[in-house]
């Protein structure tokens, strides 16, 4: 069954859209992330322009936050005040990002920035974590890990602006989680992504929050970054497709919720393993697309 | 009574109507060397659109060939050329087409070669190869501009939008002809123009345009307008709908 797509101007089997949406929904549920990063490559490789997938998919991952929040808040483990902050950051991140994106456009580099953005990134991501994982299933037959020192003073303690954060017992400058929330909030805008793949990672090494709270905080900030993105994106460029969004996410809900019950079965280490092999195809495929020359090294670019 | 009287006149009127009208064309025709219609004069972009068929039909008096242009609305496009930067392949250079057609398709009733002179053919742009897309030229010479023509008309192609092949024009007889217009699901929309040639011994004998427009027309216009023209309250109903939809399928989530 053919859908139009009035905003990607396109034609697109429903099952397809459903399927695609259940795929990433059911690995997102499986590893507990948004799937933002597996989901804009996909759609850019049916033929959905790069703008308009990354539009839809912040759309679309308002939706899953909001989602995977509930239960975190339900269970307490959502840092308010660290989650505001972290947000404000994001706002101005996320809208500089929409900028950006809107001006690499009209030079015809944003497919290129697009691509380079996922190498680095989900390359440095899924390195660490793969070694990581690795690292960790080897430990578990030998002795136990040596503990380290609890809390390390570095020059990051010494910056002004300092706040307490009571849920994360944390008493540090609140320029750490504004930069933070600053950096992910434009790759966030760039990448149509919710950028968790790199909060997670930056509030437990660079903040030193409790592993508890950050999912939670962190998909907590995603829900108004993304939904800055969304808003940006419709006002600015009109590439939010709310018939594509609306497809996508049926399909992730459904998705998630038998990848959360497979994730029950699977070891932490295991999982984390597998999700890093996963963010290293990702990364893969889109560095080998940068350096194989291309079948045709000519291609459309804007039309108006 | 009443009633039957009521119903033969409008009867009587609708023959009359018709005849008349018949008659019409029937002297349109024999008063004119080519007539052509389209079966649709607008092609709706629906949610189910996944491309579109419009017939044309006409008649010709006497002897001759027929060739069929239709002609996308004209936009500006933009190509671009990777080269290799750092190891990475990256769009280096690009140029634009000014005034190109989003889309482009030819149809006769034989080899163009055969049916009409090259001069024709060119000063008409019949056939993709005689299509007008020129680039500055302190921005390319003849010869670089041929090589970005072709990398534009194969992208083209490629979407479906420029179609190199002829399709065929076929007659019922000697004088009524008809060939289908193909229209591709990506279609840009606009007004398109369908230019109809009679050609004999090589040389245009009469030549007619039909408009041909294609619009989004029910739920996908609304949708696309209301994006465009009220953007922010579009903006915020996405976001509405997308914290609905998430609060739901937790709920959902909840219950199993």
């Amino acid at each position: 069954m053919q859908i139009y797509l009035p905003i990607a101007e396109m034609s697109v089997n429903v099952f397809l859209i459903l399927g695609m949406g259940g795929a990433v929904g059911f690995l997102s549920g499986l590893f507990g992330v948004g799937g933002g990063f597996l989901m804009t490559p996909l759609l850019i490789f049916i033929g959905v322009p790069p703008a308009v997938a990354v539009g839809t998919e912040a759309n679309q991952i308002v939706a899953s936050s909001v989602s995977g929040v509930l239960a975190h808040w339900r269970r307490g483990n959502v840092d308010v005040k660290m989650g505001l902050v972290l947000m404000v950051g994001g706002f101005l991140g996320s809208s500089l990002g929409v900028w950006l994106f809107s001006f690499l456009r009209g030079l015809g580099q944003i497919d290129l920035v697009i691509s380079l953005c996922y190498v680095i990134f989900l390359g440095i991501v899924g390195g660490l974590m793969l070694i990581e994982s690795i690292r960790a299933m080897r430990r578990r037959s030998a002795a136990t890990p040596q503990r380290g020192k609890l809390h390390k003073h570095t020059w990051l303690h010494g910056l002004p602006l300092k706040m307490r954060f009571h849920k994360s017992k944390l008493y540090i400058s609140a320029l750490l989680p504004l930069s933070v929330g600053f950096f992910v909030g434009i790759l966030s805008a760039i990448m149509g992504v919710g950028g968790g793949f790199i909060m997670v990672p930056a509030m437990i090494y660079l903040l030193g929050m409790p592993t508890v709270v950050v999912v939670g905080t962190s998909l907590f900030q995603i829900i108004f970054v993304t939904a800055n993105v969304t808003f940006l994106q419709a006002y600015a460029n009109q590439t939010v497709d709310i018939v594509l969004a609306l497809l996508l996410l049926t399909g992730a809900v459904i998705g998630a919720q038998f990848g959360a019950k497979a994730g029950a079965k699977l070891h932490g280490e295991q999982l984390r393993g597998l999700l890093a092999l996963m963010v290293l195809a990702v990364c893969g495929k889109l560095l080998l697309d940068l350096l194989i020359t291309p079948q045709d090294v000519y291609s459309l670019g804007l039309q108006h | 009574m009443r009633r039957t009287l009521l119903i033969a006149m409008l009867a009587f009127a609708v023959t009359f109507g018709g005849l008349s009208l018949y008659g019409q064309l029937q002297r349109a025709v024999a008063n004119q060397p080519l007539v052509a219609d389209l079966s649709d004069h607008l092609v709706g972009i629906t949610t189910g659109f996944s491309g579109a068929s419009v017939l044309l039909f006409g008649a010709v008096d006497g002897k001759g060939d027929v060739a069929v242009v239709v002609r996308g609305p004209a936009r500006n496009l933009v190509m671009h050329r990777k080269s290799r930067v750092l190891g990475v392949w990256a769009n280096t250079h690009s140029m634009t087409f000014r005034g190109a057609p989003g889309y482009y398709a030819v149809a006769a009733s034989g080899p163009l070669d055969e049916i009409a002179r090259d001069r024709v053919l060119a000063r008409n742009e019949i056939g993709v190869d005689n299509l007008k897309l020129k680039l500055p030229l302190n921005l390319a010479s003849p010869g670089v501009a041929k090589v970005w023509r072709d990398a534009l008309v194969r992208n083209q192609e490629e979407q479906g939008l420029y179609r190199t092949e002829v399709q065929p024009v076929s007659f019922l007889g000697a004088r009524l002809f008809r060939a289908r217009l193909e229209l591709p699901a990506n279609v840009p929309t606009g007004t398109y123009q369908v230019q109809v040639y009679l050609l004999k011994n090589g040389r245009i004998e009469s030549a007619q345009t039909t408009p041909l427009i294609v619009s989004r027309i029910g739920i996908e216009a609304e949708i696309f307008n209301f994006a465009h023209n009220h953007a922010a309250y579009y903006g915020l109903i996405a976001i509405v709908v997308a914290l609905v939809a998430g609060w739901l399928g937790n709920a959902a989530f909840k219950k199993s």
